[in-house]
């Protein structure tokens, strides 16, 4: 039963909603003011034992969220009875559901309750819940950090875990929560790689991506014998090419490659475990997630030697087959993967040729791979590649292509010309912007050898006439002031034209007029010095002051005066300096220093909560910290296990490792399920059985008993517990992926559950404590105008934990100010302390002011007397402790507390019976009265009313248990070591349960 | 991870939200609409934006947007595999993933994303597991539950996550026992003017659909494996009998599911099952050019090639076309500048023509660039790179199932440029 049944009833059973509701996600948005007291009646449904009625109550608190009304102070009501009981729940299903739902509310005052659940269901049986665990860890650690600690406790444990099903989430909960620990990992490494293959898909990409990281800080590199420098250079073709090497080749061949470094640094052994993860994680290469696939070929591309990485190419060129999304994000990586390892994707580059139904940004990107991968052997091909796709409509994407055929001359000298060439005939295009981008383009190209051209330049400066695009306007400009002695008589032709447009120029063909106009001059003053002088008095007026800056700056340069300085010597060397030519750069250039398929690497750019990937070692850490020991019991059972098997090898996970016994817990357990349904081998299955027959019968018990059998049921669920945990850790395991199987699952928890968990996510407020009684200290009669009531406001005092915090308020009724307000004359008990609060200086007539002031009672009911001074007069005051609130609240398991129980016999147990009042039957009010009446806490998930706390100063423990019987008749129990606290509370809380 | 979800339709309209930790106000989802603007197409909107405060990673999918909000580092293929996943499961449950088909099955979308997803980490994303939980709506089912209000929570308790099988749910159950299995394979082919092979390759696929009583162990053998030159498979797949005896074999998932993708050795010669004459040329002379289109059959392996159809992306000058078809019914879309013409089956002995005059936009200069032609075929009964599937076996379970192969070609991304 879900959030949305309920919400479909109230609608008038309408299976299509309507229109208003597609915005409202009863998820995520619901508005909950404050306004208490009107569900009594649903609270009693829920705090009923019957699961028909809590159903009930739900529906309706569903139906209530889905209508937009307020339910907020059911909220303690829905937790209380339905996530905390299915804690504890038999059905490891609703156990997590319940965890789930748990977590999943964002309330500060849950945080002890969370902590103490994950903890227990980190520590479950089923590897269900244990997983569940792992992910309500981020949860928590969001929610409050302070608890990081206790958290990564949590981690450590779960880390341990040897099922596939905890592996995925307990790393992903260690990446948000202590991705720093890398001390963690080591003990369980081996285990970790050898899980690796049976993990679902989603926990592979983050195990192999923390792995990534791990084995950067503990391996050393295996390419440190290679000079970076020479790469996809001849020798390592014959390498990429070959992709069918086998485990043992490649052991030989990494030898072979190494031989000639070896000798002149010290050789390199791969560390065995390095070898472990890069044969363990090969075969998710053949994964149907992109990401898993991505999340391999970056580890190969980090970690694997130089000749090995080519395997990774073959599946990365797979994923371009898929949705264009993986292909925008898969090209990005192949981009800055070509400029370090060129060779590994020369086999596969007509995979990177350019269809016209591809989006632009895919175009861009194949072209920028076919950039990086283009040589001396293919670029011809490359080229008459490019060729075809300068005829595109696409007009983004033809400039895009010729800025890589211009890259690819200036890297590749032997075609330099032929592109040259090329690109010379787009000149004539109709296109004005296939025309810029060339001349931009060919500028680039010229500065290589510029004495050859100038035929090209003439050309070019043909152009101006036609063409329009700024920056190709510019560049014209640039070249022939640059190469003007190639061009004598054109040169000061063009600058007549441009001195006659100057005024109609954009601001940078503006800029190079000035300049042309002053290399003109400096080279051939007799026909441009006029000319220049125009040119310079038309920029000296214009509107844009960098062109005026630069007008003013080049006259001062150029044209000798008396004024002007020394560097006018200079200025030919200045202008007419040889400029080396620009190098044309890929913008992937030096990006993997971003781990390969992150966010940040794609981005360029480091996105919040990415993990630096760490520089090899200089000298491998200690690889002994991976070691595990096996305890004696496990390897015996494993090897019996195995015996049991037969001989079968498990099917996926490789059980070559060192590891043996860690890894057979799980994989094995595959191989041991399908050998039971394949050959039906009785010696396992049959044990199984008949513990479970056993089982499914104590659970019908269950479903039937009546209320009166609750208490007796649920010992008989305890003790089941307890001999469950005593027999070995391994069979209970394999017992419950039998579980659902075995137990008559009760619909009405897993409905309630389920429907639970849709409704606290709705919830983001809740209802605030019970208000604390005020007692009144002094009254404004005796006060002369001062009254002063105090409460014990259950706060912890900070400084002095052994104290009593008490809030005061003073309240001035009187016309007057009163000033000074401080305590004297304390008379104290022995052994009782005060910490006065600091003196209130002023408090005006009418106003109002608190302090807090703490008081060591010493677990006595004792009264701290004293005066209460002001600038005029002093009061005698006493506050005395009601007995309840000398304790301050503990967090308990029910186990716990069973336990502390009984070390407090005999003596130390009171032990009342009473009649509960009428209005007070149910055990929300039951639970209400006894914490108004004690600061203690409810045991969670308890199955009596238990409390707990501890006093005060001494830190003694207090215990009450009320357990409710027929016709409103109860027992009320207090355990605690002082008796006098004990004794004093029994009457107080009695005196709450009756009246 | 994931942060939230919101769903955008194609004219910008947010019709769908679902945050998994705190909300996020639609202000966010501007900053794509700006690059969606920018984009122009839908298909050019990069999936991955970077905003001040979160990072937006999308897909597009059946004309709608799926847009995800990150706060933090995550692999962006991560998420965008994961969206998909989301938008297969919408389709496996509704038959299709469009705009209409989530509003009217709000609800039930709503619960699959909470078990799909758990604070941000995918939770549940096994087609198998998600269907015990939250039953797909059929027709009876939607009528009962408007009449009793039930939902389409399930009754039982989902097993799968917890078995180590965990595609596979207990205790299925047929009266029919059946497995096929489809192969199909796709021609990606670029050819020149001249008709030449610039670059062709195979990509096939094995689609399954097995309903299987109990828990059968299956072998699927081949009788030339050795074609397959790189294959991804499905989780239930054993990779290392693939490896020593290539034999695939696995338990399947209960219903539809992709068994493989397979890619066929480059180095093998790709057979080209058409070949197309044409001449496309625009006049300097009048705003007229003339297309002239003939196709005829070159490798077809002796069956016939049927669902023949060619589309052109013609230039943005060209503003109708006067063509007669000798076979088969052409269109030329006025807003898109698409030409479709629809063949059908291809008649060896009369090979089918499109010929005629295109108008251009007077005034213009003639478009430089000459379109390229998209192909499309099928051939039914055969897969062209000669992979057969030689036996399948089951083991662990007694009864007799019915098995089927059935071969299909397809041309992929097959493009003619002139």
């Amino acid at each position: 039963m879900s959030a949305s049944s309920a919400f479909n009833d109230e609608k008038g059973g309408s299976s299509s909603v309507g229109e208003p509701e597609y915005g409202h996600d009863p998820a995520s948005g619901g508005i909950f003011s404050s306004d208490y007291k009107r569900h009594d009646d649903l609270k009693e449904m829920l705090d009923s034992n019957k699961d028909s009625l809590k159903l009930e109550a739900m529906k309706r608190i569903v139906a209530m969220i889905a209508r937009g009304k307020n339910a907020s102070d059911l909220f303690p009501a829905v937790v209380k009875n339905v996530a905390c009981k299915n804690i504890e729940d038999p059905n490891q299903l609703i156990r997590a559901s319940a965890l789930r739902v748990l977590s999943s509310i964002r309330v500060t005052i849950i945080v002890p309750i969370m902590m103490l659940a994950i903890k227990e269901a980190a520590s479950d049986m089923s590897p269900y819940v244990r997983k569940t665990a792992a992910h309500a860890i981020p949860k928590l650690y969001s929610l409050d950090p302070e608890q990081k600690d206790q958290l990564i406790e949590v981690i450590e444990k779960l880390l341990a875990d040897k099922t596939t099903l905890v592996a995925g989430s307990v790393v992903m909960a260690f990446e948000e929560v202590c991705p720093e620990r890398i001390d963690l990992i080591h003990k369980n490494y081996r285990k970790l790689c050898n899980l690796l293959i049976d993990v679902e898909e989603w926990g592979q990409v983050v195990i192999i991506n923390m792995l990534t990281r791990y084995a950067r800080t503990q391996f050393l590199n295996p390419n440190m014998n290679e000079s970076l420098l020479e790469e996809g250079s001849g020798g390592d073709r014959t390498f990429y090419g070959s992709d069918e090497d086998e485990d043992e080749d490649e052991e030989e061949k990494e030898k072979k490659a190494e031989t000639p470094a070896m000798a002149k640094r010290k050789p390199y052994v791969m560390d065995p475990d390095h070898r472990l993860l890069l044969r363990n994680t090969k075969p998710l290469l053949q994964s149907r997630n992109a990401a898993v696939v991505m999340a391999v070929a970056q580890l190969y591309f980090h970690l694997a030697p130089k000749a090995e990485v080519g395997v990774i190419a073959k599946a990365l060129v797979r994923l371009l087959r898929s949705h264009s999304e993986v292909q925008y994000v898969v090209l990005q990586n192949v981009a800055t993967m070509t400029i370090k390892r060129r060779g590994m994707f020369e086999p596969y580059l007509k995979s990177f040729y350019i269809r016209s139904t591809d989006p632009t940004q895919i175009k861009v990107l194949k072209l920028e791979v076919l950039t990086n991968l283009a040589n001396e052997t293919n670029i011809s091909t490359i080229l008459r590649e490019f060729q075809t796709y300068i005829k595109s409509m696409d007009k983004d994407f033809v400039a895009a292509t010729i800025q890589a055929i211009g890259r690819c001359a200036t890297n590749i000298g032997e075609v330099r010309d032929t592109c040259l060439n090329g690109l010379v005939q787009l000149l004539s295009n109709r296109d004005e912007l296939v025309v810029a981008e060339s001349v931009v383009v060919i500028k680039k190209l010229l500065q290589m050898q510029p004495e050859k051209h100038s035929d090209i330049i003439k050309h070019m400066a043909k152009l101006t006439d036609n063409i329009q695009v700024p920056m190709a306007r510019a560049s014209i400009l640039w070249l022939i002031g640059e190469y003007c002695e190639h061009v004598p008589k054109i040169a000061p032709d063009v600058l007549r034209k441009m001195a006659k447009s100057f005024t109609n120029e954009e601001d940078i063909v503006k800029l190079q007029i000035i300049n042309l106009a002053a290399k003109l001059y400096l080279t051939n003053s007799k026909q441009t010095k006029l000319l220049t002088q125009y040119v310079l008095n038309l920029a000296k007026y214009d509107q844009n002051y960098d062109i005026r800056d630069r007008a003013r700056f080049i006259r001062q340069l150029i044209v000798p005066t008396e004024k002007s300085g020394a560097l006018s010597k200079y200025a030919k060397k200045l202008f007419l300096a040889l400029k080396p030519a620009p190098v044309l750069e890929s913008p992937f250039k030096d990006r993997d220093h971003f781990q390969l398929g992150s966010l940040s690497h794609l981005l360029n750019a480091k996105a919040g909560g990415y993990q630096e990937l760490p520089d090899w070692p200089e000298a491998a850490p200690d690889p002994s910290v991976r070691n595990v020991e096996v305890p004696e019991w496990t390897k015996c059972s494993s090897r019996e296990k195995r015996k049991e098997k037969k001989v079968e090898k498990p099917f996926y996970s490789d059980s070559e490792g060192e590891s043996g016994p860690t890894e057979s817990a799980d994989s094995g357990n595959f191989s041991w399920l399908l050998s039971d349904s394949a050959s039906g081998s009785e010696s396992g299955s049959g044990s199984e059985e008949s513990a479970s027959r056993s089982e499914s019968e104590e659970s019908e018990d269950g479903s039937e008993s009546e209320e009166e059998e609750e208490e007796e049921e649920e010992e008989k669920e305890k003790k089941k517990k307890k001999k469950e945990l005593k027999k070995p850790v391994q069979e209970s395991e394999r017992k419950c992926s039998f579980h659902a199987n075995v137990y008559q699952p009760s619909l009405y928890n897993w409905a309630l559950v389920s429907m639970t968990l849709h409704l606290v996510l709705c919830l983001q407020t809740i209802a605030p404590s019970s208000a604390l009684k005020n007692y009144e200290l002094l009254h404004r009669i005796t006060g002369e105008g001062l009254s002063v009531e105090y409460c014990f406001s259950r706060q912890p005092f900070s400084p002095d934990a052994n104290m009593v915090a008490v809030q005061m308020q003073f309240t001035n009724n009187a016309t007057a100010d009163t000033k000074n307000l401080h305590i004297e004359d304390v008379k104290l008990q022995s052994g009782m302390r005060v910490k006065e609060f600091s003196e209130i200086e002023l408090l005006p007539a009418g106003e109002t002011a608190t302090a807090v002031m703490g008081i060591d009672f010493c677990d006595s009911t004792q009264a701290a007397n004293f005066q209460l001074c002001t600038h005029t007069r002093k009061f005698f005051v006493s506050i005395q402790p009601p007995v309840g609130e000398l304790m301050r609240p503990v967090f308990l398991t029910e186990n716990e507390f069973k336990k502390e129980q009984g070390q407090l016999m005999g003596m130390n147990e009171i032990t009342e019976k009473l009649t509960l009042d009428m209005k007070c039957r149910n055990e929300h009010t039951i639970v209400q009265r006894v914490t108004t009446a004690a600061n203690l806490s409810r045991v969670p998930c308890g199955s009596d009313k238990e409390f707990a706390g501890r006093t005060v100063s001494s830190s003694s423990l207090v215990l009450v248990t009320v357990a409710t019987k027929e016709e409103g008749a109860a027992q009320l129990t207090v355990n605690c070591e002082k008796m006098v606290i004990g004794t004093m509370l029994v009457k107080d809380i009695l005196l709450a349960l009756t009246q | 991870m994931i942060h939230s979800l919101f769903l955008i339709n194609h004219t910008g309209d947010i019709f769908l939200e679902k945050h998994w930790k705190s909300v996020i106000g639609r202000s966010v989802c501007d900053y794509f609409f700006e690059a969606r603007e920018k984009a122009v197409e839908p298909e050019n909107v990069p999936p991955v934006l970077q905003t001040p405060h979160h990072y937006l990673i999308s897909i597009y999918r059946g004309k709608l947007f799926f847009l995800s909000v990150i706060q933090t580092e995550v692999p962006p293929l991560f998420v965008i595999e994961f969206l998909h996943r989301v938008a297969d499961t919408i389709q496996d449950y509704f038959g299709e993933c469009s705009e209409g088909v989530i509003k009217d099955n709000v609800v039930t979308v709503y619960e699959l994303l909470e078990e799909m997803l758990d604070n941000g980490f995918p939770l549940a994303t096994e087609s198998n597991v998600l269907k015990e939980m939250i039953r797909p709506p059929t027709i009876l089912r939607s009528v009962v539950n408007t009449l009793t209000g039930a939902s389409n929570v399930g009754d039982t308790l989902p097993t799968g996550q917890l078995s180590n099988v965990p595609w596979r749910r207990v205790g299925v159950k047929y009266t029919n026992n059946e497995a096929y299995f489809d192969v199909i394979e796709e021609i990606d082919a670029i050819l020149d003017k001249s008709g030449t092979t610039v670059f062709a390759e195979i990509q096939g696929v094995i689609e399954a659909c097995v309903r299987l009583t109990g828990m059968p162990d299956l072998t699927l053998s081949f009788m030339n494996p050795r074609l397959l030159d790189d294959v991804s498979f499905h989780p239930c797949v054993r990779f290392k009998r693939w490896e020593s005896e290539r034999v695939l074999s696995f338990i399947p998932p209960d219903g539809n599911f992709t068994l493989m993708n397979y890619h066929v050795s480059s180095q093998n010669l790709v057979a080209i099952p058409v070949y197309v004459k044409q001449s496309i040329s625009f006049f300097e002379t009048g705003p007229c050019g003339r297309l002239d289109i003939t196709i005829g059959p070159k490798q077809t392996m002796g069956k016939t090639v049927e669902g023949l159809m060619v589309t052109i992306h013609m230039p943005k000058a060209v503003l109708s076309a006067n063509l007669t078809a000798t076979q088969g019914t052409y269109t030329y879309d006025l807003a898109t500048k698409v030409l479709v013409w629809d063949i059908g089956k291809l008649n060896p002995q009369k090979l089918p023509n499109l010929k005629g005059s295109l108008t251009t936009q007077a005034g213009t200069p003639k478009p430089e660039d000459n379109p390229s032609l998209n192909i499309d075929l099928k051939i039914q009964q055969l897969a062209i790179s000669g992979l057969k599937v030689s036996r399948l076996d089951m083991y662990g379970e007694k009864y007799k199932p019915f098995k089927g192969v059935k071969y299909l070609t397809k041309a992929g991304k097959f493009q003619v440029r002139t």
